[in-house]
């Protein structure tokens, strides 16, 4: 039989699906990061693009250029808590300043929280492997 | 007015060039953050200005591409495509940008990075897509053995539909309450969309290749066909290079790592067939489609060479969050997908009437200043990157903001090659939109002073 295009298209959208919904399985089959509630955390993310953080900031290298990444903020020395409602109350000289509500400010830094939990995202902390792959320390 | 007559690709061509207007004045706006902190921040600010100008350019190569397919296809399918179901689908995108930009501007945000408005404004692009889905079908069934553009063009038109519906799965709390895996989806959402729109519009750079050269053997060649599966192999599975830090599963990783490695076959075979196309090109240097493609060439050469070494993991620990990463995304939108948009624009928008014998020497001056902006625009934002990836990997880091005053030279740079890079691509983009209208007026005058002497006669 001749292959013709169609057949190398229809395996590799076969490929593309399988791999999908391999993706979107992950969820039933990993761990829930303990201490958190997800769903204000994931409630905390929507508080993120209401405000549209992404903008300026980034986690995991995803998002904006003009301030720092945020993944680690909520562990980093010095930042924390407090550091960042009052940020976010008084703004800077680059960030306006922002008027949550209370509910919207607890379940963004739940969400920040259980973000810094999730690993690291300074490569300092990560090496490099013979196969060429980086790994956290 | 007839709607039969109406030229719905060329519709889509000049509004795409009226988006890229704006896309480009909102751009220099909101580059101004960089040298003048905090600039408009209480009222538009960077929170506005940045989706504004991200969304304007996406829309610009969206809407380009769209135009593109209907325009090759008016001259290669003997089915014509509906132009009911194309004047809805223009109309529903005219909706969406002014609902999108209506809700940048109030604030009214909602939206992941890169489509940042209010999820409700995606219903109308979703509707849109799908009828022009829906219109490309009807019109290929009767084109027998696709050349390898209209394979492309599918692929791409597919494969938006299918990535901007899973740009929205995070509305289903089951993928957002997890983190990890969510961001995975998004990751794989970006390097997909983009891959889309990158297929339709190096699918529109065959055609017009062809052509221009009178070769139709370019479209049905073995080795270009293997290049398209290659290319399609990388939009599904190479967008893992994006997450080498981010705790996910670590097959995703590596499967990206690996997939993307393969496109050092297409950077091989562009360094082997460039005298050729050097050659080629140069026998039709005052033509302007030929020039566009040119420079898109030329462009794909160091952004292909670029992307490569980011791929690699460990170069990527330093380019990742850092401006290489804009340099690339900026050198890709404007140096490779612009100019084939333009090049499709000059193709396509032009037609035997005056208005189309441009000024070919003020043209070429602007040609060739757009690209030196470019040049400067895309080196500076690439120092500016070093500069950062080098802070982030420092033992003893100085804050944040200390390091941003650090780039601040190369931050004016970029934005005066901002500035520049507007003047000289609206100037462009002005020419063609004059052009055409100026050509609709005049035959819409002729046609009128013809009725009226033959009803003198009469």
């Amino acid at each position: 039989m001749k292959i013709k295009p169609i057949h190398i298209f229809s395996l590799l959208c076969i490929l593309f699906l399988v791999y999908s919904f391999n993706i979107y399985l992950i969820p039933l089959h990993s761990k829930m990061q303990e201490g958190f509630d997800s769903k204000i955390a994931s409630e905390g993310r929507l508080v993120w693009q209401k405000y549209n953080c992404q903008s300026c900031h980034q986690l995991y290298g995803l998002g904006g250029y003009l301030g720092p990444d945020l993944t680690n903020i909520y562990s980093a020395p010095g930042k924390g808590e407090v550091v960042i409602k009052a940020l976010v109350k008084s703004g800077t000289t680059q960030m306006p300043s922002f008027s949550l509500t209370a509910k919207e400010e607890s379940s963004l830094l739940q969400f920040l929280k259980s973000t810094d939990a999730s690993g690291q995202a300074d490569p300092r902390n990560f090496v490099v492997k013979s196969n060429g792959m980086v790994e956290s320390k | 007015m007839n709607i039969k007559k109406i030229h719905t690709g060329k519709l889509f061509l000049i509004t795409s060039l009226i988006v890229l207007i704006l896309g480009l004045l909102l751009g220099v706006f909101a580059s101004l953050n960089y040298i003048l902190p905090g600039n408009l921040k209480e009222t538009l600010g960077f929170i506005s200005l940045r989706p504004m100008h991200v969304s304007s350019v996406m829309f610009w190569i969206i809407l380009g591409a769209t135009g593109c397919v209907y325009s090759g296809l008016e001259i290669i399918a003997k089915k014509k495509i509906s132009n009911i179901l194309s004047l809805i689908q223009w109309g529903l995108w005219i909706v969406a940008i002014i609902g999108i930009l209506y809700s940048y501007i109030t604030k009214k945000f909602g939206g992941r990075e890169y489509w940042e408005f209010n999820p409700l404004w995606a219903l109308p692009i979703a509707i849109a897509w799908l009828l022009f889905l829906i219109n490309f079908f009807r019109s290929v069934k009767t084109i027998t053995q696709w050349p390898v553009y209209v394979w492309m063009w599918m692929t791409g038109i597919v494969f938006f539909l299918f990535t901007f519906i899973e740009n929205y799965l995070w509305m289903i709390p089951y993928f957002r309450e997890h983190f990890i895996s969510d961001t995975t989806i998004q990751w794989k959402v970006n390097g997909s969309l983009v891959g889309s729109w990158n297929q339709i519009l190096y699918g529109t750079a065959f055609f017009l290749m062809e052509r221009i050269s009178g070769n139709t053997n370019i479209g049905r060649s073995k080795l270009i066909f293997s290049m398209y599966f290659l290319g399609l192999f990388n939009l599904m599975f190479n967008w893992g290079h994006h997450i080498y830090t981010l705790p996910t599963e670590a097959y995703i990783r590596y499967i990206g790592y690996g997939v993307t490695m393969t496109e050092w076959i297409i950077f091989v075979r562009i360094i082997y067939t460039w005298k050729q196309s050097v050659t080629d090109i140069q026998k039709h240097y005052h033509y302007f489609p030929y020039r566009f493609l040119l420079a898109a060439d030329i462009w794909v050469f160091l952004n292909i060479g670029q992307a490569l070494l980011m791929s690699i993991p460990a170069i990527n620990m330093y380019t990742h969050g850092t401006h290489v990463t804009v340099a690339h995304a900026m050198g890709t939108t404007i140096g490779i997908n612009s100019m084939i948009l333009f090049a499709a624009c000059f193709e396509f928008l032009s037609g035997k009437c005056e208005s189309f014998n441009f000024d070919i020497k003020r043209l070429n001056r602007v040609f060739w200043f757009s690209q030196v902006s470019l040049f400067i625009f895309w080196f500076s934002l690439n120092i500016a990157g070093i500069k950062k990836a080098v802070w982030q990997m420092s033992l003893h880091q100085v804050p944040f903001s200390k390091m941003m005053e650090g780039l601040h030279f190369w931050f004016i740079l970029f934005a005066i090659a901002g500035f520049c890079l507007m003047a000289t691509l609206t100037s462009v983009a002005l020419t063609l939109v004059k052009a055409y209208l100026g050509c609709m007026i005049n035959t819409r005058r002729q046609k009128r002073t013809f009725f009226q002497e033959t009803s003198l006669i009469n």
